[in-house]
């Protein structure tokens, strides 16, 4: 080769870098867990055991709000000898929250409706929190101001403005109001139902619902067929109906059943014709309460440590685990163990688990995406302030909730965070999809989501980081609720007991806090230590 | 004059020269106005006429030298020129009010803005009366020349030197003045393209040119109406002497009538007229209760008002004032008016200025307990001052005091926004308060209320400072008592999670105003 050549080669090979792509946004940001490849790892099966086996009387998988849950019960029960495991590197599941320098935020699950008086052991963990402060004279719970969602609660854009509420007035007409007071009318009918035992047929958890023959009908029909039912179609209250769906279950109108999406509202009234409860939030969301119930598990908790393997031997259970942090393989033999993972982990790890108890394959969770976008500043806006939730009509995602409006910072550096549903009728398809996006592929999708309210975003974001939820929450889909086999799933499976919220077939906070509270109670029975119930 | 016609020889006129001079006149006109658009709103915006007038009119006369003097580097196309720099001096003239209004506003450069602004319509003015002389000195003898010019040149300079105060700043205001003469600048450019036909070959293109200076100019007016400042000058019936827009607020001084006002976000704050009786008010009673109160916290009122009412009391050691906003601290300090009214208050050595949002620096700041605490904020008109209004807040607050101390909060107009102003007693009994709730006149506000609070059970103080110029102890017991159509009403408490006095107190004004 002549100089000259290799000199011209020489400059045609650097040009790729002098040409290096432009970034698309001009802010950092990164994917951040679940930990796809450690999840996934557990599905090539045949895991050698460990070298031995350490005994234990209660080992609890999963360290999601159920397995948190669960042990929090037993430290309570004054059990010393159990260990919770948690795949990811921090504990809390979709009650998952972050912090950085401008404040803390959820990754998921951010707030919690106040619970009425009967819901015991969600009472009994705010009251640890701090944030019961007591009972009114008609013996109704009263909770911290500051931890009570803040006015002004939420606002929505829509014709090129923002309004206050979620439901938009603006614009409706005389039948659109009808309409919306007839749902809600039909909310009232079953806010006020009570069966032959006194049970109503909606409640939180959901284990205190009534299972009458005529509640329990409301199961066999999608959310959009009741609807088509009752002559309900108006586009604006069918609207907020889909965007309940999307928000509390990822899914639609027709591919929620109508249990579901009525238990969604009647659960919530704090009576006929009354409001809806309010909601407790904090700038993490629900990371908050998960805060407290790790130090209930204090150094019982391991997180990055996964179980690839529970099988019966006797009476005991051998777990085998990989810690990934010391990279080493570990094992226990457990007198009980608390699964609350989900059901489809469940199949791949307890041994002869998924040939005894088909129904589980029927369970399906809807992937996620979720943004925190860390803004240097605040978008300058003039029609309704800010809220606590925005929303955007006609979006596909839900809008972002303020870390900072719980904290009362109303000037300077906030962090947003935005949710984002799949809700196409194939989670398998949507779960492909979201894993196929990249960080630029996801921030675009927030950008372009936001742009038609903040067309000025971009230059006030610091950093955008995107959680890809492959399993965020169970569907309810029509007919999941009340089958028999499906609802069999919370029984132990030999010395296992489950505890999960997908095992109420809708992904709520005080469900999973109830199954892993139930879960425990059964294993301090099975060990010869019954107690009062929590529940 | 070496290449001037000799008098007595002059061809025959091929320019309209009577109708040239008219143009002087209106460029005289033009000139002038933009020096006083210049003047009038540097000492408005910076206050100190005398000096802001002088140094204005001596660099813009100088600028005019300057441009006399570059005048002659000009040789050729003469007519042609003469069309630019009109369309030239219709835009850097016409905009000049709306450019500095914004510069003041968003710029931390205003004076260099003003100045170069100064020097390059004066420049380009300068170069106005040279050029337009030369296009005539083949037309018309030098003698009458000199004697035309001239003479419409200072007539034109009287003109708008009455027209501005009399006409046009009371009736249009500073920006559509300055744009009016921009438009009138350019009709001058369009016009000589008639008057100078002979000289400039084909006209197209210049008209074209002309046309869309004027539009632009005409678009400006149309929509000064939509322009802040011009708004303001609207609704703000005084001159505006200092206006800034902060990171969270606007804040506007105006004077007038032998006072002045500051208005945050078009508010009105205080008039320093009866801003005495207010603050006195505010302050006193708390001590008659409380006389030797050390420490105090003082919530809002950045204006150094409160803290000047507060330092007249020899016990105090030590104030702490936390205000949001920066920007309202730095007024209170470099504004000579208000530092006279405050009595350079806040650089006192027993003052603590922060700059925090009040309720989040109230839930993370730890210090040593207060004696007394002023609540001093703008009205609830919005969430975020709402917030500083509800039983969260007070409990806060609390948290910070004294089991004896004295709280005084700013609660609106009894009488105004009743509902509003027995909410605020309403919620901060709710957080455990004692309150007594009590009220005077000040003129420019209305009747006026405050809460006077504490965590025990007090009597209604009658002992006040002597030496006020509002308060006697008569007077501070008398404020206690509320006649009928301002009583006590029941209201709802105004929490975090429903605000509901922001509902409260927008229904309320809004029958007002």
């Amino acid at each position: 080769m002549k100089r000259r050549d290799f000199l011209a080669s020489a400059a045609l090979s650097a040009l790729p870098l002098a040409c290096r792509r432009r970034p698309e946004f001009p802010f950092p940001g990164e994917l951040v867990g679940p930990d796809l490849p450690l999840g996934h790892w557990v599905r090539g099966g045949a895991f050698a055991d460990p070298a031995r086996f350490e005994p234990i009387s209660v080992l609890v998988v999963g360290g999601g709000v159920a397995g948190l849950s669960a042990g929090w019960r037993l430290a309570d029960a004054g059990v010393e000898d159990f260990q919770v495991l948690e795949l990811e590197r921090e504990p809390g599941g979709t009650s998952r929250s972050g912090r950085n320098h401008v404040s803390p935020f959820p990754w998921a699950a951010h707030y919690l409706p106040v619970p009425d008086r009967g819901n015991h052991a969600v009472l009994r963990l705010l009251d640890e929190c701090g944030v019961l402060e007591g009972f009114n004279a008609k013996g109704d719970p009263l909770f911290a101001e500051e931890a009570t969602v803040r006015a002004p609660e939420e606002r929505i854009f829509a014709y090129g403005q923002w309004w206050e509420g979620l439901y938009l007035r603006a614009g409706a007409t005389a039948e659109d109001e009808r309409q919306y007071h007839a749902f809600f009318a039909e909310v009232d009918r079953w806010a006020a139902f009570r069966d032959a035992k006194g049970r109503p047929a909606f409640s939180i958890p959901r284990s205190r619902c009534s299972d009458a023959p005529e509640a329990r009908a409301l199961d066999s029909l999608s959310m959009a067929a009741w609807l088509d039912g009752r002559g309900l179609t108006s586009p604006r209250l069918r609207w907020l109906l889909d965007y309940a769906c999307r928000d509390d279950y990822g899914s639609r109108l027709d591919t929620t059943s109508a249990w579901a999406g009525l238990f969604y509202f009647a659960a919530r009234k704090q009576g006929p014709g009354e409001d809806s409860r309010p909601l407790l939030t904090w700038p993490q969301g629900n990371g908050f309460l998960v805060d407290h119930l790790r130090r209930a598990c204090g150094q019982r908790l391991h997180c990055g440590v996964m179980a690839t393997a529970i099988r019966q031997e006797g009476d005991d259970l051998l777990v085998t685990a990989w810690d990934n942090l010391q990279q080493r393989r570990c094992g226990w033999r457990a007198k009980r163990v608390i699964f609350a993972g989900p059901q489809h982990a469940a199949r791949h790890i307890i041994e002869g688990l998924e040939a005894a108890r088909p129904a589980s394959a029927r369970i399906h969770n809807a992937p996620w995406m979720v943004a925190n976008l860390t803004l240097r500043a605040r978008p300058k806006e003039s029609s309704f302030p800010l809220a606590w939730d925005n929303v955007l009509r006609g979006s596909e995602a839900l809008g972002y909730v303020v870390a900072t409006h719980q904290s009362l910072r109303d000037h300077g550096p906030t962090v947003w965070t935005w949710y984002r549903p799949f809700t196409g009728p194939d989670c398998e398809a949507e779960r492909a999809r979201l894993r196929a996006m990249d960080w630029e592929a996801c921030a675009r999708m927030v950008m372009n989501d936001l742009r038609p309210a903040h067309p000025d975003l971009e230059s006030l974001v610091a950093r955008l980081d995107v959680m890809r939820w492959g399993h965020a929450m169970v569907r309810p889909a029509p007919g999941l609720m009340w089958d028999p086999a499906f609802l069999a799933l919370s029984r132990p499976f030999g010395g296992i007991h489950f505890a999960h919220t997908e095992l109420s077939g809708v992904a709520l906070f005080e469900e999973a806090q109830d199954h892993g509270v139930r879960a425990a109670e059964e294993v301090l029975s099975a060990l010869g230590r019954p107690g009062s119930s929590w529940r | 004059m070496a290449n001037s016609i000799p008098e007595g020889s002059l061809p025959a006129p091929t320019l309209k020269a009577p109708l040239l001079f008219i143009s002087v006149l209106l460029i005289a006109s033009c000139g002038l106005i933009y020096e006083l658009v210049a003047g009038t709103l540097s000492s408005y915006l910076l206050g100190d006429s005398v000096t802001q007038f002088s140094t204005v009119i001596g660099v813009y006369l100088s600028a005019m030298g300057l441009g006399s003097w570059l005048s002659k580097f000009l040789h050729r196309g003469l007519a042609r020129r003469f069309v630019d720099l009109e369309l030239a001096v219709a835009l850097v003239g016409g905009f000049s009010a709306p450019i500095l209004f914004q510069a003041f506003a968003h710029t931390h450069a205003f004076r260099v803005v003003l100045y170069g602004e100064v020097v390059a319509v004066g420049t380009l003015v300068g170069l106005e009366i040279p050029i337009l002389m030369r296009i005539l000195q083949d037309q018309v003898r030098f003698k009458d020349l000199v004697a035309g010019v001239l003479t419409l040149d200072y007539i034109g300079a009287l003109f708008a030197s009455l027209l501005f105060p009399l006409l046009l700043m009371p009736k249009l205001g500073l920006v559509r003045t300055s744009l009016l003469f921009g438009l009138l600048n350019a009709a001058v450019g369009l016009w000589s393209t008639h008057l100078l036909k002979s000289q400039l070959g084909p006209v197209r293109m210049i008209r074209l040119r002309c046309a869309v200076v004027m539009a632009l100019l005409a678009a400006g007016l149309a929509f000064a109406g939509k322009f802040t400042l011009a708004v303001e000058e609207e609704i703000f019936a005084d001159e505006i002497v200092y206006a800034k827009d902060s990171a969270y607020q606007r804040i506007v001084l105006t004077r007038g009538r032998g006072s002045f006002q500051l208005f945050l976000n078009g508010n009105l704050q205080f008039s320093s007229a009866d801003e005495y009786r207010y603050h006195e008010a505010l302050v006193h009673p708390a001590f008659g209760l409380r006389p030797g109160a050390k420490r105090v916290l003082i919530c809002g009122g950045g204006d150094g008002l409160a803290v000047r009412e507060v330092l007249k009391h020899p016990s105090v050691q030590e104030v702490v004032l936390v205000d949001l906003d920066p920007a309202m601290n730095d007024m209170a300090r470099t504004q000579p008016m208000v530092r006279q009214l405050n009595g350079a208050a806040l650089e006192d050595p027993r003052v603590k200025v922060v700059n925090a949002d009040a309720m989040v620096w109230l839930q993370e700041t730890a210090c040593a307990p207060f004696d007394l605490a002023y609540v001093d904020f703008p009205d609830p008109n919005t969430y975020a001052l709402g917030k500083l209004y509800t039983s969260r807040f007070y409990r806060l607050l609390q948290r910070r005091l004294t089991d004896e101390a004295m709280i005084t909060v700013q609660s609106t107009s009894p009488l105004m926004a009743r509902q509003s102003f027995w909410c605020i007693a309403a919620t901060m009994e709710s957080s455990g308060l004692k309150v007594r709730p009590y009220h005077l006149a000040v003129p420019s506000f209305g009747v006026w209320g405050f809460a006077l609070a504490s965590k025990r059970d007090f009597d209604v103080p009658t002992r006040v400072l002597p030496g006020l110029r509002h308060l006697s102890n008569e007077a501070t017991a008398a404020m206690f008592a509320f006649p009928k159509d301002m009583d006590r009403i029941p209201t709802e408490v105004n929490r975090l999670d429903n605000q509901v006095l922001v509902h409260l107190y927008t229904r309320e004004w809004r029958r007002w105003s």
